[in-house]
């Protein structure tokens, strides 16, 4: 109980913008914002061919809409603060970094070498540290996938550079 | 009603749809949305039927498949299944998790018939009145979707008013479906076309899950023994047969609701099994009655759910949001066309749905003890895997890296959101809804000539805007009633 006093006192002496509620509010405010921006740019029908409403005001009014809505949960959370979520742990971010991963090697190698980077990679930071299991999710189940989508769906893959010993 | 189900290979669609479902509804973070939306790019190889066959199998079959994880290791296979852990894991540590699961395989059974007998007579009944409707009625039957969404789904409304505008926000991506203006393209070709169903659904439920995973490593689920499964007793069947018949009643009523159908049907079940009980003080130690009225409550929001999804086109909950994608992407346009122009079609979901309450319930009674050792697979292998699926699921629809990106990004955005009491089932079903919200808003200011009063003029619109003010000032009257 001590502890749960504790903690939310830690939570109100925080300056307010490293509290969730700001930066949540913060960061929707923030992309609703350039987005707004951006509906200004929108070419505009002329008035012969519009039908109903420019192609700009819907989005509008629904950014809009969000920025308001946004500043009440805001506001409301003044009488009622969240619920302090726990600090991430060292996994999530290296499962993020795994995408990143993803997205470079897919790009730059191998669309196929890029999930069996992935795949041993998350394994091995989530903790299986068995030779045969990494292989297993690393390069058995994602040839099993290729050839499933490859063959029996007749998909074809971005060249790279194992996808390219197969096609050619 | 069931001729079409007929063919072997429909048949097989359904027995392999229905096993899919079981192994979905027991893996906690799975179940049927995450994986209808894994299975949607195979089903692009099936013709229409079968695709959507396979999808309602996994639906009524994944549903159920919850309750055995809520027994055995009480974490809930599904959402909808959170209300069969408070009774049905104390009942499985006193030493009797086959008589808990022969009651949650029974009331789920009875609770998913009850639901496609309700489909088959109210969904046509509703298709009909739909011919009542123009772009006006269409665009206020939308608008009370959302709004119901957000008063009776999970969490804070307001939080889900936010994330459906988000998902109308999205279907805005691409070329303008009336004037064939870019918007928010950035000069990107790919995104002229528009943001698809598949990355984001993907993304939103299977990305974000497998991060969410990353930061529950630590956690150690006890297992439960389990000998086999029990029928329930006479003694049983005298104590809940009218909690199941008044939780299939319930649950097929919320499910009729646009919002998030099992999960809010199985606590409201619940609830109103302990209120009608002879025993409340039971309810938490593990009543059966609890069990009953939980899992007759959520199974029977599958059908209900299917009613408005297949007779209006606006899901009841989040995973007719993707079925209904699925519908779309086959080119089957739900509403009451599709009642007078593809009977059979029809027809052939209702039977589905039909056969597979049958089947789960067979292969929930020989296969459960089967079926939970699949949670004894750990999420360090589990999740590349689904990873590697994902991604070549993702990939297959348009042949596109853009699509696999976009995947990603909504996978960290959904974790995000879920991380900050943002539904991700608002967006979904806000992107599905979007064409439909602006599209009727723009024709019927084009018949009104600009008036936005005339809305006001049309019976069948003004109520449903007012349904929809009511829904909006029901969470509010909710929480000055709980104040107190």
């Amino acid at each position: 109980m001590n502890n749960v006093r504790n903690k939310k006192r830690a939570n109100k002496s925080l300056p307010f913008f490293f509290k969730d509620e700001f930066k949540v509010f913060f960061v929707i405010i923030f992309v609703s914002t350039i987005l707004l921006v951006t509906t200004f740019t929108f070419d505009k029908v002329p008035p012969i061919l519009n039908r109903g409403i420019q192609p700009a005001t819907f989005p509008k009014g629904l950014l809009v809409l969000i920025m308001f809505l946004t500043a009440v949960i805001y506001y409301l959370s003044f009488k009622n603060p969240w619920k302090k979520e726990k600090k991430l742990p060292k996994p999530f971010f290296l499962t993020i970094l795994s995408f990143i991963l993803f997205i470079i090697i897919s790009k730059t190698l191998d669309f196929f070498l890029a999930i069996s980077v992935l795949s041993i990679f998350v394994s091995y930071n989530w903790g299986e540290k068995r030779i045969f299991y990494l292989l297993l999710v690393g390069i058995l189940f994602p040839l099993v996938v290729f050839i499933f989508f490859e063959m029996i769906l007749g998909l074809r893959f971005p060249p790279g550079i194992i996808t390219n010993l197969y096609y050619y | 009603m069931m001729a079409p189900l007929f063919s072997s290979k429909l048949l097989i669609v359904l027995i392999f749809g229905t096993l899919f479902g079981l192994i979905l509804g027991v893996l906690p973070g799975l179940g049927p949305t995450t994986g209808g939306a894994l299975i949607l790019p195979f089903t692009m190889t099936l013709d229409p039927l079968s695709a959507i066959v396979l999808l309602t199998s996994i639906y009524c079959a994944g549903t159920y498949g919850g309750a055995i994880t809520a027994v055995l290791i009480n974490t809930p296979g599904t959402p909808a299944a959170a209300a069969t852990c408070l009774d049905g894991y104390p009942l499985a540590q006193k030493g009797e998790a086959g008589r808990a699961l022969g009651m949650a395989t029974v009331s789920s059974t009875v609770g998913g018939i009850f639901s496609v007998i309700v489909l088959v007579f109210f969904a046509p009944v509703l298709a009909q009145l739909a011919y009542e409707f123009g772009q006006p009625e269409y665009f206020a039957l939308a608008i009370f979707g959302l709004t119901m969404l957000a008063s009776i789904g999970e969490g804070s409304p307001i939080k889900n008013l936010i994330a459906g505008a988000f998902g109308i926000l999205i279907s805005t991506i691409g070329k303008d479906f009336m004037t064939s203006i870019d918007r928010f393209t950035y000069g990107i070709n790919e995104l002229s076309v528009g943001i698809g169903f598949i990355p984001v659904v993907v993304g939103l439920f299977a990305i974000s899950e497998m991060l969410t995973q990353s930061t529950l490593l630590d956690q150690v689920f006890k297992r439960v023994a389990l000998k086999a499964v029990k029928l329930p007793s006479l003694d049983d069947y005298k104590k809940t047969w009218k909690t199941i018949l008044r939780s299939s009643g319930i649950g097929s009523f919320i499910g009729v609701l646009p919002a998030e159908g099992g999960t809010v049907a199985s606590l409201i079940g619940y609830s109103e099994a302990k209120r009608f009980s002879k025993e409340p003080e039971e309810f938490g130690k593990g009543s059966i009655e609890g069990i009953a009225g939980a899992e007759a409550a959520n199974n029977a929001a599958t059908g209900g759910a299917m009613v408005p999804t297949l007779a209006l086109g606006i899901p009841g909950s989040a995973t007719t949001a993707v079925i209904l994608t699925g519908l779309i992407i086959h080119g089957v346009r739900p509403g009451p066309d599709l009642f007078r122009e593809q009977p059979d079609f029809l027809y052939g979901i209702f039977g589905a749905m039909l056969i597979a309450n049958v089947l789960f319930f067979i292969f929930g009674f020989f296969g459960a003890k089967l079926f939970a050792r699949i949670t004894l697979v750990p999420n360090k292998i589990l999740w590349p895997m689904i990873f590697a699926v994902s991604v070549c699921g993702t990939y297959s629809l348009s042949q596109s890296i853009i699509d696999v990106w976009i995947m990603l990004f909504f996978g960290v955005l959904g974790f995000f959101m879920r991380r900050f009491g943002f539904s991700v089932v608002p967006v979904i079903i806000g992107l599905i809804l979007g064409e439909l919200v602006e599209g009727t808003l723009r024709q019927s200011l084009v018949i009104f000539d600009g008036n936005w009063l005339m809305f006001l003029t049309r019976p069948i619109a003004l109520t449903f805007f007012i349904l929809s003010l009511i829904a909006l000032a029901f969470p509010l009257l909710r929480s000055k009633k709980q104040k107190k």
